[in-house]
């Protein structure tokens, strides 16, 4: 019997500390494992005793490249429980502030972090040095994502002005016009980008993915929308844990989920893509077709592909957004805090994230459970790995694992986020 | 001489995060004493925005917060013209890509400023909500009187 083992440490271009070990018996891959071991980060249990108001600028903490996401998931969740709508123009700013933080993450991935691996590149550096005018459109896409947060949300990275019920001051008109005409331009880039980035080689490798992702009678979701696989699954929020169960595992301090049968899933923009292309803008869907996407995306390595339309997506409803933006009369809705339990899931840049509260009379927090997309996609990334690996079994061992550190990174996995999580070993004899 | 409107001191940091906020502060010591046209801004150090604020310089200064073990308050001046930052330097960054790696992005796609350089201030504490430590504070207008006399030697050289 041969054994390899193909072994990293520690990932590179991946937010969070993990690594990852595949072992190769005979020629064939008798597993693949994703071990995160950043330490746990402990959010749940800190936000205890905390007023719910304060939950949102918590769990901002929890990502750098992702705030928006965790501050709207939990101002769902904590209105959810208080009975409380937003709608109007709040509800929209609400979701061009989440266009921002789409443009800003899935740039950084496509151009810094992901596209280096289709270029054969170390990093977004040595990338530059040959495609600088790439990376300068990179740069000037995730500079207009930063505008928009910037205005939005008070400043780039934990914005301070999203709280329950709306925000603590929304924009006059006026300042969104400036802001518009960035966004025409860096529409063009995210054309640009689409069309760059379909130019790459990639792996022809499928994998049969069970998706998990909102849908919204009639948006590309951001905020709002039931819970819907291509597996007959279709849920309200408040149903979600019935539907997934978390279990920790030995390898990562980050807590697996599956669904409740025990198969994996995957979220993020293949699901959501997947699940929700009818909802795209015109152009983002024209874009995805002269890019050689159909309506459905099973191959992971073109994910950076469906990134790229989704910027041009997210562009393209910022722009609507502001062209429909009336100032609101008051920044927030009247918020009347009652105990109960809330549940709120919105799309963040790598998938669903998840959050529940039970709040006391007091208004004050007593239980918190956050699920992040990182977390869910792990099963689904080890898998990628057993399945997809074991066609490259023949490459050396530096491109071998090159292949597999690519493979992970095409999930774009936020450990932080994760463990609230990379490192590569490939074991063969 | 240097067209002053294509010269910027750039201070990085979070002004409610204690010492981080030097480089901030170094901006505002220097805003009312610059040459005229000369830009002083203000950034968190998110690398795309500070790339952005480079962009048609001549010469820039940048002000940045640091921990090095060195004694808090000591500062250290690095030409980052043609050399990237020393790799032991670690300037306090709340992302993933940090000030050195802003600084070869840059320089890679042809937008470092021909005359690049980094003041860095080392810190003593990141507490939330406080203000500078008074080792740092103490720092804050010797930096601002460097960058001011490396301003004026610019200019001068530049219309020898």
């Amino acid at each position: 019997m041969t054994t390899r083992t193909i072994k990293v440490d520690y990932l590179a271009r991946v937010e969070g500390e993990g690594a990852f070990k595949v072992v190769v018996r005979d020629g064939a891959v008798r597993s693949a494992e994703l071990k995160i071991f950043e330490p746990p980060r402990f959010f749940e249990g800190l936000l205890r005793g905390r007023a719910c108001s304060e939950a949102p600028d918590i769990t901002a903490r929890i990502c750098g490249i992702c705030p928006v996401a965790y501050q709207m998931s939990a101002v769902h969740a904590i209105e959810d429980a208080f009975g409380i709508t937003v709608d109007g123009p709040i509800r929209a700013l609400r979701r061009l502030i989440y266009c921002g933080e789409w443009i800003e993450s899935h740039a950084l991935h496509v151009y810094m972090l992901h596209a280096p691996d289709f270029l054969g590149y170390d990093g977004a550096i040595d990338m530059a040095r040959d495609h600088a005018d790439a990376v300068r459109r990179g740069l000037m896409l995730k500079k207009a994502g930063n505008a928009i947060v910037t205005l939005i949300g008070g400043r780039e990275i934990h914005p301070i002005n999203i709280r329950v019920g709306g925000f603590y001051r929304v924009p006059r008109r006026r300042e969104l016009d400036p802001l518009a005409e960035e966004l025409k331009r860096a529409r063009d880039l995210a054309l640009e980008t689409v069309r760059w980035v379909a130019g790459f080689d990639f792996p022809d490798r499928e994998r049969d993915y069970a998706f998990v992702a909102l849908r919204h009678p009639d948006e590309y979701p951001f905020n709002q929308g039931r819970i819907v696989s291509n597996r007959g699954l279709d849920i309200p929020v408040s149903h979600f844990d019935r539907h997934f169960k978390e279990m920790q595992v030995a390898r990562s301090t980050a807590l697996h989920s599956r669904m409740a049968d025990g198969s994996s899933y995957l979220v993020g923009p293949l699901a959501r893509y997947a699940l929700n292309f009818d909802r795209l803008s015109p152009p983002a869907q024209e874009a995805a077709r002269e890019a050689g996407l159909g309506p459905v995306c099973t191959n992971p390595y073109r994910g950076i592909v469906v990134r790229a339309v989704e910027i041009l997506h997210a562009c393209d409803e910022a722009l609507r957004i502001i062209a429909d933006y009336a100032e609101p009369d008051r920044p927030h809705v009247a918020v009347e805090p009652r105990p109960g339990i809330g549940h709120g899931a919105t799309e963040a840049p790598r998938g669903l994230l998840h959050h529940r509260y039970e709040i006391d009379e007091g208004g004050l927090i007593t239980a918190a459970r956050i699920v992040p997309p990182t977390a869910q996609n792990q099963a689904s990334i080890e898998e990628d790995l057993a399945s997809h690996v074991g066609g490259f079994l023949d490459l050396p061992r530096t491109e071998l694992q090159h292949r597999c550190e690519q493979t992970i990174r095409n999930y774009d996995p936020c450990i932080s986020c994760a463990t609230h999580f990379l490192k590569l070993e490939i074991d063969r004899e | 001489m240097t067209d002053p409107a294509r010269s910027a001191v750039i201070g990085i940091g979070n002004p409610h995060r204690g010492d981080d906020a030097v480089g901030r502060e170094v901006a505002r010591w220097l805003r009312d004493r610059v040459p005229q046209g000369t830009r002083v801004l203000e950034t968190e150090g998110e690398p795309a925005s500070l790339i952005a604020m480079l962009e048609g310089l001549a010469a820039v200064w940048i002000v940045d917060a640091c921990r090095s073990g060195a004694r808090p308050g000591a500062i250290r001046r690095l030409d980052v013209s043609a050399t990237a930052l020393p790799p032991g330097l670690t300037t306090v960054s709340t992302h993933g890509l940090g000030l050195a790696e802003a600084i070869e992005l840059a320089r890679a796609i042809g937008r470092l400023p021909a005359r690049s350089v980094v003041y860095v201030i080392e810190a003593a504490s990141f507490d939330p909500g406080s203000g500078l430590t008074p080792d740092v504070a103490a720092s804050v207008a010797e930096v601002g009187r460097r960058i001011l006399a490396e301003i004026d030697t610019a200019g001068m050289r530049m219309a020898d």
